[in-house]
């Protein structure tokens, strides 16, 4: 059995689950992502990534959020194997 | 006066919520942070009469953006004044999306003011196997909890009810993340969510957000929109304005006409002139004739259309998708998705648009955005009147005149985004389910906004038209047309006269391209007419807009580059035809 990897939500496949375990970058992204309701323990699920940088969409609770490729980059998410 | 506040995440149902207390006018919708303005009415409890006020949706109180900003600082408003008295707080909530929504909630608590919970959308949680402990929610949190649904007005009663028994909760100040353990605890302890499958509304929201699926489905829903509007503005001119007005009033124009005389300026003002014999409506251009059909038989109708599609894509939630899926072009021209939204408010009318560019979070992207809707997108009075004098011609001089404006807001949209310093900031929205949009708000929105199109349109048509003559008989135009004819009749390839129609494009565009028609053009010279007309400048209504909007400095700025821009499209345009 292999061990649960951590990845930016952006490197996520389409349809992958994980756990969201840390957000990078200022308290300014963290809030707004907060808001949301994307924190950090939330299981996420990513719903679509457009082709060349484009936003991700994300599922979060009962919430999708469409998320710019940059920020998606700052979510690291712990997928489950 | 007793006042009742209404807040709420964005997407709740807010909107339909408070027209079922108020019974009046809204204008918010299915995406985040279009109510700038926010809207106020009144309801009776009993003999009393209550204020109600919608504050726009936000997520906190501690505002991360700038539609936020906004309804925070009315929050703020509202509450600190001494007359706060018996006044109350309404925090409608997605109760399928509980946790999330209750983070306001807890805030909303902590400033001591007395506070409802409306658990809106409640018939969507037995839908999506949710089930909510209302009597353990309302105890743990100790204010009233009432299960509503805006759209039908199921819970309302109950609400009412409970808004004079409202008290201020007791709480202790939570820290952020105190805050939101405390909400998993609570969440553990009274929400249980039944495992399902996809629905099929679910599989069809994942298909729109694709990019492979997503962007043929957006192409689709254009052209689906496009051919819609024509459908039902032509049909209405077709069997509605036009046999009105010539079965009923141009009948009486003409006795009017006979009774004025048949001539004088008196006679030329008011019916204008008369072509073979008979009034022609887009010719004759007199104040009760031109002036009154141009607005309501020639524009009101696509102005319905328009405003009745775009009220379908609001409500169903498909424009937050749209800006997901546009972001990639966005950025190239400088903007982010979301842009999308006041983009194609402008296609209505540009004042909307300007004004929805609020919600983009830097000068600089409101700069652009401004800048390339007042060149790249024409209203839909400009639009029934192109559509109006070359729809005759076929699809072909109508497509050139849509595509150079397309082109022409890619190109600049570009061109400003590589000489602008900054970058634009990235996306980050909330996609709200699909929802049937309610027929309510649907029509209420579809009203308000048509009457506003006639309240702000037909007195400046008539002025605009009164102008024209007043001009015409003091000499003014031939003047302008002497002084412009190098630049309209050299680059533009335009008959010296056309300088009349674009003068008069800073009152009213439609009048303007009205003007047009009886210089007798050929199809080319209309084309390039009517781009021109377009791109040079905004309507007064526009340009009182952007001045408020972005200062006098980015306005001469902006106004500047539409001039030169529209000149060298024009004249590019006149060399290629």
């Amino acid at each position: 059995m292999c061990a649960d990897k951590k990845v930016p939500l952006n490197n996520m496949k389409t349809g992958e689950s994980g756990i969201v375990r840390e957000i990078l970058g200022g308290s300014g992204l963290f809030r707004r992502l907060q808001a949301l309701g994307l924190r950090v323990g939330m299981q996420i699920t990513k719903k679509s990534g457009a082709f060349l940088w484009g936003p991700v969409t994300a599922q979060v609770g009962g919430t999708q959020i469409g998320i710019g490729h940059g920020m998606a980059a700052k979510i690291i998410v712990e997928v489950k194997k | 006066m007793r006042k009742v506040l209404l807040m709420g995440n964005p997407n709740v149902g807010k909107s339909a919520f408070f027209s079922r207390l108020t019974g009046v006018h809204v204008v918010t919708s299915n995406y985040p942070g279009t109510t700038v303005e926010f809207t106020k009415g009144y309801m009776l409890i009993g003999e009393e009469k209550v204020e109600v006020i919608d504050v726009p949706g936000t997520y906190t109180l501690e505002p991360t953006c700038k539609a936020e900003d906004v309804a925070c600082e009315m929050f703020k408003e509202a509450t600190k004044e001494v007359s706060f008295q018996g006044d109350i707080i309404i925090n409608i909530i997605d109760a399928t999306n509980l946790e999330r929504n209750l983070n306001l909630t807890l805030e909303l608590m902590e400033k001591n003011v007395p506070v409802i919970l409306a658990l809106n959308m409640w018939d969507d949680t037995k839908h999506k196997g949710i089930h909510i402990d209302i009597e353990k929610l309302a105890k743990w949190l100790g204010i009233p909890v009432i299960p509503t649904v805006a759209v039908t007005g199921e819970g309302f009663a109950g609400l009412i009810a409970e808004i004079y028994k409202a008290r201020t909760p007791e709480v202790r100040k939570h820290s952020k993340l105190e805050r939101w353990e405390d909400i998993g605890k609570l969440i553990f302890e009274v929400q249980r969510i039944e495992p399902r499958r996809h629905t099929l509304l679910e599989r069809f929201q994942d298909l729109t957000i694709h990019a492979r699926t997503g962007l043929p489905v957006a192409a689709l829903v254009a052209y689906l929109s496009f051919k819609v509007i024509r459908f039902i503005g032509e049909g209405l001119i077709g069997y509605v304005s036009e046999p009105m007005f010539n079965n009923f009033y141009t009948p009486l124009m003409m006795k009017l006409g006979v009774w004025l005389g048949s001539s004088g300026l008196l006679h030329d003002i008011l019916i204008g002139k008369l072509i073979g014999g008979e009034i022609d409506y887009f010719q004759s251009f007199g104040v009760l004739t031109t002036g009154l059909f141009v607005p309501i038989g020639a524009v009101l109708p696509y102005v319905l259309a328009f405003y009745l599609v775009l009220g379908i894509l609001e409500d169903s939630g498909y424009l937050p998708r749209l800006a997901v899926l546009l972001d990639n072009l966005m950025h190239r021209v400088g903007l982010h998705g979301f842009a999308i939204v006041p983009t194609l408010l402008s296609f209505g009318c540009n004042v909307p648009g300007i004004l929805a560019t609020r919600i983009l979070e830097s000068k600089r992207e409101r700069f652009i955005a401004s800048t390339l809707i007042s060149i790249g997108i024409p209203c839909a009075a400009l639009q029934a009147m192109i559509i109006g004098i070359l729809g005759d011609y076929g699809g072909r001089p109508v497509a050139i005149v849509y595509g150079t404006l397309m082109l022409s807001w890619l190109l600049l949209g570009f061109v400003l985004n590589k000489i602008l310093p900054g970058f634009s900031p990235e996306l980050l929205l909330e996609i709200p389910p699909y929802r049937y949009p309610p027929l309510r708000i649907l029509s209420i929105k579809l009203w308000w906004r048509v009457k506003g199109f006639l309240k702000e349109a037909l007195p400046i048509v008539l002025a605009g038209v009164f102008v024209v003559n007043l001009l015409y008989f003091l000499g003014i135009f031939d003047f302008i047309a002497n002084i412009t004819a190098p630049v309209i009749t050299g680059l533009l390839g335009l008959p010296k006269e056309a300088v009349t129609a674009i003068v008069i494009g800073f009152l009213r565009k439609d009048v303007a391209i009205g003007m047009l028609v009886p210089l007798g053009l050929s199809v080319n010279q209309l084309v390039v007419a009517c781009v021109v007309l377009a791109m040079f400048f905004p309507c007064v209504a526009t340009f009182s807009v952007l001045l408020r909007e972005l200062g006098w400095k980015d306005m001469l700025k902006a106004a500047l580059i539409m001039v030169i821009t529209a000149i060298t499209v024009g004249s590019l345009l006149n060399l290629v035809l």
